[in-house]
């Protein structure tokens, strides 16, 4: 399905270092319309450090990025208007804490997009029905669960209407049974054809969700392939190394 | 103690705490105002701004502010300033509030956690709109207890004035004492007027301490 769409995002041999450690070592990427594609790989590869120069939060040493033909660059003038386009979740609760839940998800359409308040606050409202938090719309991030923040804070990031919804480990610093709902509102959104860039370490649920699965390590892409190829018949003995840690993993979580 | 003496002296107090009342109030909003804008210059290390800035800090920081208001009232017209003594009130209290609100928002500021920031980039708004909606209203509420305790500390550095001839509650003490040796009375009366005027702050710093922490805290 995804062979005909338009290509949204268009990543060109990227490179990325912190001084002389390179973390993103000339990646190339093509994300097309609807898709959703799921980056794993071992701590320290670069999948984070992928989204957040995606989203110009960290300055590039090579090649470009570019969504729908425009530059993404962290110096130009529009990058506040480039960065509306794109849906950034992050690992950790960063609700605004002085905002209520309400607040948090109209403050940037109302300041940033200048839409009408009546009119962001009932989407904001819609948003929050659908992720299941509406009845918390004027309580404080404070007196909410991990898990209920991680939705409000999606929820936040589709008020902006983006194009491209970036997922950054939502569910790692969240408790077991909260993975669960903040999952399944993504996985609801993939059905309903958002294009979506996650990074996560939930196997099961990159399976279920993706169109594409990228594996990274040292900065390149290792493999990438449809979910059932990834994970049932990995062609990297790297990426069947890496699959293999998390089954170790799941044997002794059952003997504890 | 001679109430009757005290009754009399009442109405000249009154008029002092209102002319402390007066300078205070136009010291500490100048005060707020310089800090505000010193810490986002010391914040965003913008360059020359930046040392001017920490020159400023460290000057009107570790300098008596008695020293400053005789700076500004007897050097400044020498070059061809004229400034009024009440004016320089205003001015040293603001520019001596300043240097400490600055330290206040600025450690303020640097408390507010970086993520909040990315987020805020991240949906769209501009490093101005950060400032003002994300990063400046955390940083005033987690650092609201040292904005009161400047509050308090700048009304009671207002005791100084007396030295440039302004009548405020001090000066007035002073004077009344010096006049009629009525000196329990007077300073008597000293403390009570300086507890009208701070104990208020004092009481509103905490009622809002505990409304924006309400707010802001836990996340």
């Amino acid at each position: 399905m995804s062979g005909e769409r338009e290509i949204v995002l268009r990543i060109e041999d990227l490179k990325k270092a912190y001084g002389d450690n390179v973390v993103i070592d000339g990646l190339n990427l093509e994300v097309r319309a609807g898709e959703v594609i799921v980056v794993i790989g071992p701590s320290g590869c670069g999948k984070s450090t992928l989204l957040r120069c995606i989203n110009a939060l960290e300055d590039i040493q090579g090649g470009r990025i570019l969504l729908e033909g425009q530059e993404v660059d962290g110096k130009s003038k529009n990058i506040a208007q480039i960065r509306q386009k794109l849906g950034m979740v992050f690992q950790s609760y960063d609700l605004f804490p002085h905002k209520t839940i309400i607040d948090n998800v109209t403050l940037s359409p109302i300041k940033v997009q200048k839409r009408p308040k009546d009119e962001a606050v009932a989407e904001a409202e819609a948003l929050l029905d659908r992720v299941g938090l509406l009845d918390k719309r004027d309580d404080y991030p404070r007196q909410l669960s991990g898990g209920q923040k991680q939705r409000v804070a999606i929820a936040r990031a589709l008020a902006m209407k983006p194009e491209i919804m970036l997922l950054d480990e939502i569910t790692a610093a969240l408790d077991p049974e909260m993975v669960h709902e903040v999952l399944d509102v993504i996985l609801d959104l993939a059905r309903e054809g958002k294009t979506m860039i996650i990074v996560t370490h939930e196997m099961s649920f990159a399976r279920a969700v993706a169109d594409r699965v990228i594996f990274l390590e040292g900065g390149h892409i290792v493999e990438e392939g449809i979910p059932e190829q990834f994970f049932d018949h990995p062609k990297t003995e790297r990426a069947r190394e890496f699959l293999h840690t998390f089954e170790f993993a799941a044997v002794r979580s059952h003997t504890e | 103690m001679d109430f009757a003496a005290m009754a009399d002296y009442l109405p000249l107090f009154e008029q002092a705490m209102w002319l402390t009342l007066r300078i205070g109030w136009v010291g500490i909003l100048g005060s707020l105002a310089i800090g505000l804008v010193v810490a986002v210059i010391t914040h965003f290390k913008i360059p020359v701004l930046y040392q001017v800035a920490r020159v400023y800090i460290e000057l009107f920081r570790n300098t008596p502010l008695l020293i400053q208001l005789f700076f500004m009232y007897f050097a400044l017209p020498r070059v061809g300033v004229p400034i009024t003594a009440e004016a320089c009130g205003m001015l040293g209290l603001a520019l001596l509030g300043g240097a400490y609100m600055a330290e206040t928002f600025r450690s303020g500021l640097e408390a507010v956690d970086p993520i909040q920031t990315e987020s805020a980039l991240s949906l769209g708004m501009t490093p101005a709109q950060v400032m003002r909606y994300i990063t400046l209203p955390q940083a005033v509420s987690l650092s609201i207890q040292s904005f009161v305790a400047n509050i308090i500390f700048l009304l009671k550095e207002t005791s100084v004035f007396s030295a440039i001839s302004l009548m405020d509650l001090m000066f007035v003490a002073k004077d009344l004492i010096g006049l009629y040796y009525k000196t329990t009375e007077c300073l008597v009366m000293l403390v009570v007027f300086y507890l009208i005027i701070i104990l208020p702050v004092s009481i509103l710093g905490s009622v809002a301490e505990r409304k924006l922490r309400y707010g802001a805290f836990g996340s």
